[in-house]
């Protein structure tokens, strides 16, 4: 089985933060947003069987991996940190907003080079509006306690109620102030995702 | 710069498809934030010069940010829009000054020219609030397919001492614009408004 991906509209966030309160960053951290509302083709019925439309997000999933990472430059290797999630319309269900495990993170792991780590994600059912707090970790090892971060999005006009918000989100370093030692992305192994 | 910036955001958004009808070309509108310290907050200041000087340098950076986040020239685009919030130890008069002294010059040369002048909101705000940016023709002000809002949101601004500063522009109208009125294709361009 196959559905088409009726795309509704796209919007791309990014954040350029120079300090919070303490000392100005050499460089300062960013973090970028990619969202895409789409029509939930399950929407309004209880559908058994949804899993096939993984397969069908997968381009959207690397167009908005690819849109984030043009925004930051076009360069993949800047990427740090990462996180994805979603918002069902409410006539949708939660379990629609998992489909976008496999696609969401397949994309990003795709297109950068050192990602080895689980890419944490969240997700809810919502309105017009409503904002979602997208987790970040370490691409390559979740461990890393300087890159546990997280950015908010949200859209004034999604998800109606047949529609679903997907996001993804890419960081560029660690928290602004990170310094509540842990695991350091200096000793990163790389080789469980993990540590 | 004069200005002391605590965080840039940009943002773009495409609408592709409203109400079942395909949007060709898709509409593209951007917004670039600044959230910067506010020098005057938490004491009254009967000269507000330093917000008026702020005013001048954010309208180029956040006008050359809405256009480098489009990836368009500055010619593409045909509207524009400006808005602050200003943060509880601060008053309405510091977006006042901000916004309409000197910001508008340096936006107009970052979208190449504009007649028209710029739309404007402001308020009074803490962090999680939301702004909406009205959005009008450069050229003149009576084109009816070209006015729109766009929503910018920050979680973490403004704090008390902070002014939120937003810049918006659009490449075209609205999806779907259908309520008659001056076209902008009919734009003389002369005086502003049409």
């Amino acid at each position: 089985m196959t559905e088409i991906v009726v795309l509704r509209k796209k919007a791309i966030f990014v954040e350029e933060i120079f300090h919070e309160g303490g000392p100005r960053a050499k460089v300062p951290l960013r973090r970028a947003a990619a969202l895409a509302v789409i029509k939930n083709p399950f929407a309004g019925r209880y559908v058994e069987d949804i899993a096939f439309f993984m397969e069908d997000l997968k381009p959207l999933g690397l167009e908005l991996a690819t849109d984030i990472i043009n925004s930051l430059g076009g360069d993949a290797k800047v990427v740090e940190g990462y996180g994805k999630g979603a918002i069902v319309g409410s006539a949708g269900e939660l379990e629609h907003g998992a489909l976008w495990h496999v696609p969401g993170g397949y994309s990003m792991r795709e297109l950068l080079p050192l990602s080895n780590a689980i890419v944490p994600s969240t997700k809810k059912i919502g309105g017009p509006g409503t904002r979602l707090d997208i987790p970040v970790t370490h691409c390559n090892a979740s461990y890393v306690r300087s890159h546990f971060d997280a950015m908010e999005v949200g859209l004034n006009d999604a998800p109606k109620a047949d529609e679903i918000m997907l996001a993804l989100v890419m960081t560029t370093g660690p928290r602004i102030h990170a310094r509540v030692g842990g695991l350091k992305a200096s000793e990163v192994k790389g080789e469980d995702g993990l540590r | 710069m004069k200005v002391s910036i605590r965080k840039l955001v940009t943002m773009t958004d495409e609408v592709r498809l409203e109400m079942g009808q395909v949007i060709s070309p898709p509409s593209r509108r951007s917004a670039a934030v600044a959230v910067i310290r506010n020098p005057y907050a938490g004491r009254f200041s009967p000269n507000l010069d330093e917000l008026v000087e702020i005013g001048e340098e954010l309208g180029a950076l956040l006008g050359q940010r809405c256009v480098a986040a489009l990836r368009v020239q500055p010619s593409d685009v045909q509207s524009y829009g400006k808005a602050a919030m200003v943060g509880e130890a601060g008053e309405l008069e510091h977006a006042a000054a901000i916004l309409h002294p000197k910001l508008g010059a340096p936006l107009r040369k970052a979208v190449e020219r504009g007649a028209a002048l710029v739309p404007s909101s402001k308020k009074m705000g803490g962090p999680g609030q939301s702004l909406d940016v009205p959005l009008g023709s450069k050229d003149a002000a009576f084109v009816r397919s070209h006015f729109d809002g766009i929503t910018v949101q920050l979680n973490d601004a403004p704090h008390a001492d902070e002014i939120l500063v937003a810049v918006a522009v659009a490449l075209g109208g609205r999806p779907n614009a259908r309520v008659g009125g001056l076209s902008y294709e009919d734009v003389e361009g002369k005086d502003g408004l049409r």
